[in-house]
C-alpha cells in the first residue's frame, strides 16, 4: 500500500513569524487543523502512530487478514448488463454493499480500531448520522474488544431506531445528542467534546474523510483499497480503464477511496454526486461543493453550507448518510483543481435510480449509493454506448427499506398502504 | 502596548490577579448583554470577554451552549457583537472577543479586525485557531494593533507551549482541564503544573479558565495565575433568573463581587 501518492502538500503559507511551524495536512487551500490546542498533541500522536503502523508489516498484514476473513474484502466487480442496457452505456458496479455491515465503512473502522489497539487505548467514540458508521464502529469494537460510545443526534435516533438497536446489540452505548439541530453535525460536536475530555484513554473513530489532519488522509488511505481493487478488477474484466468513475459524496469517504485508485489516470474522469435534496435552487439540499462557500467546520477548511455570518446551515437529503453541511477537504481541492467534477442529484432522481437498480439487477442499494447510480445514468446519456462507467455501489439498502417504502407509497406511517 | 496589556501590567505591579468575565453577545438579548457586562464590571470584573455566539461551539459545555443558542435564536449578528464590545469598552474594562474561527473568516479577517478595533476591542481569543493556521489573522492583528490570545492545554508539548506563547500577546489562555467550559466543583489540579511550565517559556501573563465558579476557587487559581477567567458561572446567574433580568443582574453583580474578593485575597 502506498501511503503518500496523495500526500497533502505541506507548504507553509506563512512568512510573518519565523518560528511558527508549517501548517499540516493541507490540500491546496483546504484542509488543515482548526481544533482546540488540547487536541493538537493527540492528533500529532495519532498521525505518528498511523505512519508507523502503515510501515509495519505486522500491522498491515493483520489489517489485510481482517479485511479478507472478516469483512469480505476485496468486494467483487460486477458487470451490470441489464442496468447497462437500460442506461445506454456499460456500467460496472464495485460491490461494496457486499462487505460485512453492508457498506465501505467497515474498511475505515477496522483500520482505525486496529490502530487504537496498537496505541494501547481501550475506548472508542464515534459519531453517526443514519447509524451506518455507528454500526460499523460498534462492530469493530465488539470484534476487537473495545468499549464503544456512539454519539447520534436525537432526531436521527428517532428516524433510525433500528440502527440504534443494532448498535446496542453489538454492545455499544448510544448517546442521543440534544444540542443544536440534534443531527449529525451536533453529534460530531459532542464527540469532539468527549474526546477533549478523555483523549488519553480514547480514540475518535472519525467516520469520513473530513475533520482535522490526519483524518482526511488517514480515512482516505484506509478506504483506498476500493479504488486499487477496482482498477485491477476493471482491467481484468474489460482490458482497459473506465472512462468515468462515479461515487456519491457526503463527507466523501467512499468517493475518495475509489478516486484514489484512478487519480493518476488522467483519462479517467472522476465524478462526485452530491445530495441535491429538493433541488439546489430550493435551498433544501446537502450539495456542499455545488452550492456552499469556503469555510471552517469540524477542524478543516473546505466548502460548507453557511449563512452570511458563518453560522452552519442545516442540510437536507432523503439520504441520511449524505446529510452533512460540510465535505472532505480533498474533494474541495479536487473540485478546485478540476481533477474531479461534482454535481448535485435530487432526492427524486436518486429514488428513481434506486427503483431502476432494484428492477434491473435485483440489487437494493443504499439511498446514498443510489445518488451515484442516478449520476451514472445521466453520464451514460452524455457519453454514449461506447463508454464504460464504474460506479461505487458503496452500501446496501436494507437500512433504507422503510424510507423507500414510504417514498414509493408502499407503506404509510409504517403500515401497508 | 494595548489597553489590555497595560491593565494586566498594572495589576501585576499590584501583585493582584485580574478577574476576567465572559458573556456571549446577544444573551439574553443584545441590549441585555451590555447590561450584564456593566453589572459584571461594576461588581469587580477587570477584563471582559465578549463571546461571539456560534452554531457549533465544540469547546463549550452546556451552559455556554445554551446561552449562545439563545442569542442565535434571537437573531444576534456579528455586527451586534461589535455593538456589545463598544458598550463594554465604554465601562473602561479592556474588552476582547472570544470566537470560533469560521465567523471571522466569513466576515473577512481584516474587516473583522477593523470593526473590532473601531469598537474599542483589544483583541481576539481564538479557541479553534492555532498559531500554525493563523497567518492571515496575525497580519490583520498587527495592522490593527489587536492582541492575539491563543490557548494552551495540559496536553500541549513544551515546544508547542513555547511556540504558542511567542505567537500570543496580551495574555495566554491556559485551559486548566482537559475538557469543555463549565463550572466544576473543584478546580483543576493540572492548572498549577501547566502554569509553571508556561513560566519557563514566557513572561506573558497567564489566564486560567474552565471551571471557576466562586470566590474561593478564584482565590485558589489567583494564587498562581495572572488572570482568573469565569464564564459559565456568570451566565448561570442570568439563565437561572429566567425572564427577570433585574434579578439576573443582581446575581451577576453579587457573584462578580465574590470573585473579586477572591482574587483580592489570592496572594
Amino acid at each position: 500500500m502506498t501511503l503518500h501518492d496523495l500526500a497533502p502538500a505541506d507548504a507553509s503559507t506563512d512568512g510573518t513569524t519565523v518560528d511558527i511551524p508549517a501548517a499540516l495536512g493541507h490540500f491546496g487551500k483546504f484542509g488543515g487543523r482548526f481544533m482546540p490546542e488540547a487536541l493538537i498533541a493527540p492528533l500529532d500522536e495519532l498521525e505518528a502512530a498511523w505512519h508507523e503502523a502503515m510501515t509495519d508489516p505486522a500491522f498491515t498484514g493483520e489489517l489485510d487478514r481482517m479485511l479478507r476473513e472478516y469483512a469480505n474484502v476485496p468486494s467483487p466487480m460486477y458487470d451490470a448488463t441489464r442496468l447497462s442496457a437500460r442506461a445506454g452505456a456499460r456500467i460496472l458496479l464495485k460491490r461494496e454493499d457486499l462487505n460485512h455491515t453492508g457498506a465501505h465503512k467497515i474498511r475505515n473502522v477496522l483500520g482505525q480500531a486496529l490502530l487504537t489497539k496498537r496505541m494501547g487505548k481501550k475506548r472508542v467514540i464515534a459519531e453517526t448520522g443514519a447509524g451506518q458508521h455507528g454500526v460499523a464502529s460498534a462492530t469493530a469494537a465488539a470484534y476487537l474488544d473495545l468499549d464503544c460510545v456512539v454519539y447520534m443526534g436525537e432526531v436521527d435516533t428517532e428516524r433510525q431506531a433500528l440502527n440504534v438497536a443494532r448498535m446496542q446489540m453489538l454492545g455499544a452505548e448510544v448517546v442521543p445528542v440534544t444540542s443544536g439541530s440534534r443531527t449529525l453535525k451536533d453529534a460530531i460536536n459532542e464527540a469532539i467534546r468527549d474526546w477533549v475530555a478523555n483523549v488519553e484513554s480514547t480514540a475518535y473513530l472519525f467516520g469520513t474523510a473530513a475533520g482535522p489532519h490526519p483524518f482526511p488522509s488517514m480515512v482516505r488511505d484506509f478506504t483506498r483499497g476500493i479504488g486499487e481493487e477496482s482498477r485491477r478488477q476493471v482491467l481484468e474484466m474489460t482490458g482497459r480503464l473506465p472512462d468515468a468513475v462515479a461515487a456519491c459524496v457526503g463527507g466523501g469517504s467512499n468517493a475518495i477511496g475509489i478516486f484514489a485508485g484512478f487519480i493518476d489516470d488522467a483519462d479517467v474522469t472522476l465524478y462526485g454526486f452530491e445530495a441535491g435534496g429538493d433541488g439546489v435552487e430550493s435551498g433544501r439540499h446537502a450539495a456542499t461543493i455545488t452550492a456552499g462557500a469556503i469555510g471552517v467546520l469540524h477542524g478543516t477548511r473546505s466548502f460548507l453550507l453557511q449563512d452570511e455570518d458563518g453560522q452552519t446551515l442545516e442540510s437536507h437529503s432523503i439520504s441520511a448518510g449524505l446529510d452533512y453541511p460540510g465535505v472532505g477537504p480533498e474533494h474541495a481541492h479536487l473540485s478546485d483543481t478540476g481533477r474531479a467534477v461534482y454535481r448535485p442529484v435530487t432526492d427524486d432522481e436518486a429514488m428513481s435510480a434506486f427503483d431502476v437498480l432494484c428492477k434491473t439487477e435485483g440489487i437494493i442499494p443504499a439511498i446514498e449509493s443510489a445518488h451515484a447510480i442516478a449520476g451514472a445514468l445521466k453520464l451514460a446519456e452524455e457519453m454514449g454506448p461506447d463508454a464504460t462507467i464504474l460506479v461505487n455501489l458503496s452500501g446496501r439498502g436494507d437500512k433504507d427499506v422503510a424510507t423507500a417504502a414510504e417514498y414509493f407509497g408502499l407503506l404509510k406511517d409504517g403500515k401497508p398502504a | 502596548m494595548s489597553v489590555l496589556s497595560e491593565r494586566l501590567a498594572e495589576l501585576r505591579a499590584e501583585n493582584r490577579p485580574a478577574l476576567v468575565g465572559y458573556l456571549p453577545a446577544g444573551f439574553p438579548t443584545v441590549e441585555g448583554s451590555a447590561r450584564v457586562i456593566e453589572a459584571m464590571v461594576d461588581g469587580g470584573v477587570d477584563v471582559v470577554e465578549v463571546g461571539l455566539p456560534y452554531s457549533d461551539p465544540v469547546m463549550d459545555g452546556p451552559v455556554i451552549q445554551a446561552a449562545a443558542g439563545q442569542a442565535l435564536a434571537a437573531g444576534t449578528r456579528i455586527t451586534d457583537v461589535f455593538d456589545v464590545v463598544a458598550a463594554s469598552a465604554k465601562t473602561g474594562a479592556p474588552t476582547v472577543v472570544m470566537t470560533y474561527w469560521n465567523p471571522v473568516e466569513r466576515f473577512g479577517v481584516d474587516r473583522f479586525a477593523q470593526h473590532l478595533a473601531d469598537a474599542g476591542g483589544s483583541g481576539l481569543i481564538t479557541p479553534d485557531l492555532i498559531p500554525d493556521e493563523a497567518a492571515e489573522w496575525t497580519t490583520a492583528a498587527k495592522a490593527h494593533d489587536l492582541d492575539q490570545i491563543f490557548l494552551v492545554a495540559p496536553s500541549s508539548t513544551d515546544s508547542r507551549l513555547a511556540m504558542t506563547t511567542r505567537a500570543s500577546s496580551g495574555f495566554v489562555y491556559a485551559t486548566s482541564v482537559m475538557g469543555v467550559t463549565g463550572a466544576r466543583g473543584q478546580t483543576s489540579n493540572r492548572a498549577p503544573e501547566l502554569v509553571s511550565r508556561l513560566r519557563e517559556v514566557t513572561d506573558l501573563p497567564v489566564g486560567v479558565g474552565l471551571g471557576v465558579s466562586n470566590g474561593d476557587q478564584a482565590a485558589e487559581v489567583g494564587a498562581f495565575a495572572d488572570a482568573v477567567i469565569v464564564g459559565s458561572a456568570l451566565i448561570r446567574c442570568v439563565l437561572d433568573a429566567g425572564d427577570d433580568l433585574d434579578r439576573g443582574l443582581e446575581a451577576v453583580h453579587e457573584l462578580a463581587a465574590d470573585l473579586r474578593a477572591g482574587v483580592e485575597r489570592a496572594r
